[in-house]
């Protein structure tokens, strides 16, 4: 511990609660990118599962098959083979347009996956994607259980290097300028690419114009603490599986706790101070006169 | 003070039928380790992607970190606060809580997907993770444990050592091994015991900070922000009655007199320790107001109400009569009931609670999880068996053994 930390240590042993309470201080890039996926556009026509696995080298049904809307019967996840998968929600209120929704990894900017990985495998990213580590990934699945959108796969069939599956948001390309494949492969624009401050923006405009079409919120603006694929719906968002979350950032909570009950180690040392001092004072008293 | 009884090895046989019965329960688990190691997790677990956590972890880590807390109890109480009449049941803690360690270890050995890579935590660190707390905090817990435990095999082989053959020159450097070890810890063993005391507060309630992330995943009857806090008032409340169910379970089968004076006397302690308990569980579901959940019948409600009646209270009431208190078959319910409390508390947080935002039906523990589980247990219970026979452990009570050594070790003489 060098000599700074430790001063500010001490300072911060009275101080503890506030700096506990206070937001995490990782605050994301202000030019991080998103998608902004309006789902009164989909079609459910499936492309983006194709071109997504195609991208990443995941064994690719034919274009065709991926026409068969049978798969709708179910409410699929993403897997260790499907990084993104689109559902298909009948509507109750009579209108006879089911609503389609692309799932696959929200890149929050306060990843709960992040705060969780016991050995910090999990990096957010300035660009915008949450990457995984296979180097540090030691297969607790800890990430799949803080996930507040169920999205880390793991490979359970896998006996010797099992790995934590999930959309990478195609940094490869982001990295080149280009967007990912899902954006790029869908016919009918239901995603837009983009700097997410702008994309929040366009996505309000889009509600403003249209205010029939849509409900009020962008869903993922503030929901977890935000998150990068943003979400435009014409129905309450509850009833597309995307779960209610309030605007703290997931991992909020347990990171106070925990820096509350370290605080540069004060506590600890505090209670073994205390402790040492009982049993000092226990075996004067017991020892013979 | 000088009447102390003082620990000597258990003479008796190794094999009785149960014993044989739990060697059969321990090959079987460990079939289907080799299972879990050969064909991967899925191919022995009922885990997946919407229930990453089981029985393994909810059971076999979690309670198993719980019920391994008589070890830091008694030595708060036998050492830290000078209670010499405890320090009969100081050792047979100890073996337990080094034990049931070992195996949360071995537990999650097997859970993690790339068992090779578990020492990855101590050169990649995460501070913001509370299982990088706990995972540290154990591998710290786990070695105090071992040299608390090093007087006993020091004790027991000081003076003795006696090797055949060409190893027989090694004899005399190994003894002077021994009584040096011995004199270094005697020295400084009040540094481990402190530190033993202080890393399970932190671990026993970091465990629970471990589910607050799952956040709405997690039933609103168990996720609290104190949930850290419960954890460790459980830990602290179930330290006393592991001692008392385990030193008459294991009286009984080595066929001793239960210590049953020291026993009540533990007993006693424990009704403030699970009322404060109960206060903080209670006090918690009235201010979040989540009592309102246990309104309708389902699963979750059903197992809060058991593991509350079941396990805190019926057994609280029972601790204050006195009747139970001299009876060292009520003693031994009563304790059980704490035990099975504390249980069900790990097994609804870590799985009834969780329930993930789409799931494809329930997750049951599978027949080779259970059978892990079992077989690490039986496992356990067999080593105990194994180390009070060859250690000086338990003390004996009515039989005054003669001074075996010369260096006093902490826990067996005043």
């Amino acid at each position: 511990m060098d000599r700074r930390i430790f001063i500010k240590a001490l300072g911060a042993a009275g101080v503890t609660c506030e700096t506990a309470l206070a937001a995490p201080k990782n605050l994301p890039s202000a030019d991080r990118m998103g998608v902004l996926v309006d789902t009164t556009v989909c079609i459910g026509c499936r492309k983006c599962e194709w071109a997504c696995k195609l991208e990443h080298g995941l064994p690719t049904p034919p274009i065709e098959s991926f026409e068969d809307r049978s798969v709708f019967q179910n409410k699929r996840r993403p897997d260790n083979h499907s990084l993104t998968v689109v559902n298909q929600y009948a509507r109750q209120d009579g209108n006879a347009h089911p609503t389609t929704v692309k799932v696959q990894c929200m890149h929050c900017d306060y990843p709960a996956c992040v705060s969780a990985c016991i050995v910090g495998a999990f990096v957010k990213t300035d660009l915008g994607p949450v990457l995984w580590d296979t180097d540090k990934c030691i297969g607790c699945r800890y990430c799949m259980v803080a996930c507040p959108f169920q999205i880390p796969s793991f490979e359970f069939s896998n006996a010797l290097n099992p790995a934590v599956v999930k959309c990478d948001f195609c940094v490869h390309r982001l990295t080149r300028g280009q967007p990912p494949a899902c954006v790029e492969v869908c016919p009918v624009e239901a995603l837009t690419f983009g700097r997410r401050s702008e994309l929040i923006t366009a996505g309000r405009e889009k509600i403003r114009r249209d205010p029939d079409r849509y409900d009020t919120l962008i869903y993922g603006e503030v929901e977890g603490g935000g998150t990068s694929f943003l979400y435009l719906a014409g129905r309450d968002f509850g009833d597309l599986d995307l779960p209610k979350l309030e605007a703290n950032p997931m991992p909020g909570t347990s990171e106070s706790i925990q820096h509350g009950i370290f605080a540069y180690f004060v506590p600890p040392v505090m209670l073994y101070a205390l402790l040492g001092a009982l049993m000092w004072i226990t075996k004067r008293k017991h020892e013979p006169s | 003070m000088k009447s102390h009884v003082i620990p000597t090895p258990v003479s008796t046989k190794f094999f009785t039928p149960g014993v044989i019965f739990l060697l059969l329960l321990a090959v079987n688990g460990i079939a289907f380790v080799l299972a879990r190691f050969l064909f991967g997790i899925g191919a022995v677990t009922n885990l997946n992607d919407q229930y990453p956590w089981g029985l393994w972890i909810g059971v076999d880590v979690a309670a198993g970190v719980a019920l391994a807390a008589g070890g830091f109890t008694t030595a708060a109480l036998g050492h830290v606060m000078h209670q010499e009449q405890y320090h009969v049941v100081v050792r047979p803690a100890l073996l337990t809580a080094m034990l049931g360690y070992t195996f949360v270890a071995l537990a999650v050995m097997i859970d993690i997907g790339r068992w090779y890579y578990i020492w990855h935590p101590l050169i990649m660190w995460n501070g913001n993770s509370a299982l990088f707390e706990v995972g540290i905090c154990v591998m710290v817990y786990m070695t105090v444990l071992y040299i608390e435990f090093l007087p006993i095999v020091t004790e027991r082989f000081m003076g003795r050592v006696n090797l055949k053959g060409f190893l027989s020159r090694l004899s005399k450097p190994i003894d002077k091994i021994l009584h040096a070890l011995d004199r270094g810890l005697s020295k400084t063993m009040f540094l481990f015991i402190i530190a033993g005391v202080v890393l399970s507060t932190l671990h026993q309630s970091s465990l629970g900070t471990l589910m607050i992330i799952a956040g709405p995943k997690m039933h609103p009857l168990w996720q609290t922000p104190i949930l850290p806090l419960l954890f460790l008032l459980s830990a602290i409340a179930i330290g006393f009655p592991m001692v008392i169910f385990e030193s008459l379970l294991a009286t009984r089968s080595l066929g001793l007199k239960p210590e049953v004076d020291v026993l009540s006397k533990l007993a006693r302690m424990v009704p403030p320790l699970l009322g404060v308990y109960l206060a903080f569980k209670i006090g918690d579901m009235v201010i979040r107001e989540s009592f309102v959940y246990l309104a309708e019948i389902n699963t979750a409600s059903v197992m809060f109400m058991v593991e509350i009646l079941l396990g805190i209270i019926i057994p609280l009431r029972m601790f204050l009569s006195i009747s139970v208190l001299r009876s060292p078959l009520w003693l031994f319910v009563a304790s059980s009931l704490v035990i099975v409390g504390v249980l069900l508390n790990r097994i609804n947080v870590f799985i009834v609670a969780y329930t993930p935002p789409v799931s494809y039906g329930a997750y049951i523990p599978s027949f080779g999880e259970i059978s892990v589980t079992v077989g690490f247990a039986s496992l356990l219970v067999l080593m105990y068996r194994f180390l009070v026979m060859n250690l000086p452990v338990i003390s004996i009570a009515g039989q005054q053994a003669a001074p075996l050594m010369k260096y006093a070790i902490r826990g067996s003489r005043s």
